[in-house]
C-alpha cells in the first residue's frame, strides 16, 4: 500500500480557554519532504496548535491525522511517528545525555537502540558529552540533545517549536542543516515555528501566518511579501502582528 | 499488557533507576529514617520487655508494627516521589508527547515505588532481626496478605496524592507527606482499635491497615489469622484502587483540557 502523501492533516482545530479562542478552527497540512513554517506573533496560537498536534492539549473541536492515523483514536502509533523538540522542553537535567536517549529509545520503541543512540550522538557531535548530565550543558548543546531525542526514532513528522531560539548563529546554522539533511534523506515532513524570518526564508518551502488563532496567510515565504505589498518577510510578519485586519482584506 | 506497553513502563522505571543509581541523596533516605525508627522502637520494646511481669514480648507487636507501617508509608511516598521527579525536571511535555499512555505512566510510578519499597523493607528486616531479634516469620502465612493490603492501600493513596498535586499544583505537596502520620492514630498501629472512641473506630474500619494491625496482634496473641477481616481489607483496597484510578484519570483529563500537561511546573500550575 502506498504511504500517505500527507504526514500531517489538521482540520477545524480549535481551542477555547473560557471566553478566549486561542485557536479558532485552523486547517492545514504538511506533505512528505516538506518544511512548513508556522509563523505569527506571540499569543497567535502556534504553541497551542503544536500542543494539540502532540496530543498534550485536548482540542475543543477538530481533528489531527499523523501519517493517516487519527490522533484521537490512534494516539500511540501516531505519536510513535512524531518527533518533537522545543527550546522550552529540555530533557531532565539530572540524567546524562546517554541515559535520556536510552529512556526515550524505550518510549518510542527504537529497534537496535544502542547503535542508533551511538549514531545520533555522533551525528549531533555529542559523543564527548554522552556521560555528562544534561543540566550542565550549554543551551546550544542542550538544543542538540533535544534534537537527537526528536530524531532518535526516525519520525515521519517533526514538530519544532523555535528550535534555534537563543542559540548562537553557528549552532543555529548547524541545526538548520541537520534538519534539511534529515528531510532530504527520509522525506519526513516538518512543522517549524520561528521568529527568525531569515531562517524561515532559508528553510521553509511554505509558511502559514497565524493571527489571533486563525490562519491569515499561506504561501511561499519568498513570494508572500510582494503579494501583500511588503519588501521582506519580516515586514510582512510585523504587519500581521500589528494590522491583521488590513492584511485579511488584501 | 502488550510488549510495547511493558517497554514503556520499563522506560519510566529505568528513569527512576538511573536517578537512584547516580544519587546518594536519594538512596540514603531509603534506609536512614527507618533505621532511626527501628533503633528507637527497638530499645523501647527492649525496655518494655524488661518491665513486663508477664514476660509479654513487645518486639513483634511494636517493632513489627513500625516496620509494617513504614512499609506502607514508603509505598505511598514512593509513588509520589517518582511523580515529583518529573515535576521538578519539567519532563511532562517530553513524556506525554511520546507514545506513553497515562496507565503506563502510573504503572511505571507504581513499579518504581515497589522496587524502592522492597529494598527498604529488606534493609529494615535485616536491621530489626540482627539488632533486636524480630522474627518476621512469626506472623506466618498471614504476612503475605498483611503486606499485600498495606502495599495496595499505599498505592491507592499514592495515586490520589499524585492526582491532588496534578490538580492543585506542586505547592500542594505539603498535603501529601503527613498523610501516613494523620492515618496512624485511626489505623491502630500500636494499640487495639477497642482503645479508640466509637467515632474514631468508625473511621478505622474504613481503613484497610486497621485490619492488618488488628490481625497482627491476633496472630501474636496466638488467636490465629482473622481470614474474614483480611478478606474485607483486601476488598476495601480493591475499592480504593478503583476510586484512585478514577480520580487520577479525571484529573489528568482536566489537566489535558486546561493545557497543564504541556506547561506543568511549579511556576504554572495551581
Amino acid at each position: 500500500m502506498a504511504e500517505p502523501r500527507r504526514v500531517l492533516e489538521v482540520e477545524g482545530l480549535a481551542k477555547r480557554f473560557g471566553e478566549t479562542d486561542a485557536v479558532a478552527g485552523v486547517g492545514f497540512h504538511v506533505d512528505r519532504g516538506e518544511i512548513v513554517g508556522l509563523l505569527g506573533p506571540n499569543g497567535a496560537g502556534k504553541t497551542t496548535t503544536i500542543d494539540m498536534v502532540l496530543g498534550v492539549l485536548e482540542p475543543t473541536a477538530g481533528s489531527v491525522r499523523v501519517d493517516g492515523l487519527d490522533l484521537r483514536t490512534h494516539r500511540g502509533p501516531a505519536l510513535a511517528r512524531t518527533g518533537f523538540a522545543a527550546v522550552y522542553a529540555q530533557l531532565p537535567g539530572n540524567l546524562t545525555v546517554r541515559q535520556n536517549l536510552a529512556i526515550f529509545a524505550l518510549l518510542y520503541g527504537v529497534p537496535d537502540a544502542l547503535p542508533r543512540i551511538d549514531e545520533v550522538l555522533r551525528q549531533f557531535d555529542l559523543t564527548r558529552f554522552e556521560h555528562a548530565k544534561c543540566g550542565v550543558l550549554s543551551s546550544g548543546e542542550q538544543a542538540r540533545v533535544a534534537l537527537a531525542k526528536a530524531l532518535l526514532h526516525r519520525p515521519r513528522l517533526l514538530l519544532l517549536d523555535e528550535p534555534t531560539a537563543s542559540l548562537d548563529p553557528a549552532v543555529a546554522r548547524d541545526i538548520r542543516s541537520w534538519i534539511r539533511d534529515y528531510v532530504a534523506g527520509t522525506q519526513a515532513g516538518v512543522l517549524w515555528t520561528s521568529h527568525n524570518m531569515r531562517e524561515v526564508e532559508e528553510v521553509c518551502s511554505r509558511v502559514l501566518f497565524l493571527s489571533r488563532g486563525r490562519i491569515l496567510l499561506e504561501g511561499d515565504p519568498r513570494a508572500l511579501p510582494a503579494i501583500h505589498g511588503k519588501r521582506t518577510l519580516e515586514e510582512l510578519f510585523i504587519a500581521v502582528a500589528r494590522e491583521p485586519l488590513t492584511l485579511e482584506a488584501t | 499488557m502488550s510488549s510495547g506497553a511493558a517497554r514503556r513502563v520499563g522506560a519510566v522505571v529505568l528513569r527512576h533507576a538511573y536517578l537512584m543509581r547516580g544519587s546518594p541523596a536519594r538512596i540514603v533516605p531509603l534506609f536512614a529514617w527507618v533505621a532511626v525508627d527501628i533503633v528507637l522502637w527497638g530499645f523501647l520494646t527492649r525496655y518494655l520487655n524488661g518491665l513486663s511481669a508477664a514476660r509479654f514480648d513487645f518486639v513483634p507487636v511494636f517493632l513489627g508494627a513500625v516496620l509494617l507501617w513504614d512499609f506502607f508509608g514508603r509505598v505511598m511516598h514512593g509513588v509520589a516521589m517518582a511523580f515529583f521527579e518529573d515535576v521538578w525536571s519539567r519532563n511532562f511535555l517530553n513524556l506525554f508527547a511520546s507514545p506513553l499512555s497515562v496507565p503506563e505512566y502510573v504503572m511505571g510510578l507504581v513499579a518504581s515505588s515497589v522496587a524502592t519499597s522492597l529494598v527498604g523493607l529488606a534493609g529494615m528486616l535485616v536491621l530489626a532481626t540482627a539488632a533486636f531479634g524480630l522474627d518476621f516469620l512469626a506472623y506466618g502465612v498471614a504476612l503475605v496478605p498483611f503486606l499485600l493490603v498495606l502495599f495496595a492501600f499505599g498505592i491507592a493513596l499514592g495515586i490520589v496524592s499524585v492526582a491532588l498535586v496534578l490538580r492543585l499544583g506542586p505547592a500542594a505537596e505539603w498535603l501529601i507527606w503527613p498523610v501516613p502520620a494523620l492515618l496512624a492514630p485511626f489505623a491502630g498501629v500500636f494499640y487495639p482499635l477497642a482503645t479508640l472512641p466509637e467515632w474514631m473506630r468508625a473511621v478505622s474500619w474504613a481503613l484497610p491497615p486497621s485490619y492488618v494491625f488488628e490481625g497482627m496482634r491476633s496472630v501474636v496473641a496466638g488467636q490465629g489469622v482473622p481470614v474474614g477481616d483480611l478478606a474485607t481489607a483486601l476488598g476495601l483496597c480493591g475499592v480504593y484502587l478503583v476510586l484512585a484510578a478514577w480520580f487520577f484519570v479525571g484529573t489528568f483529563r482536566h489537566a489535558r483540557r486546561e493545557g497543564l500537561i504541556a506547561r506543568y511546573s511549579a511556576e504554572t500550575a495551581g
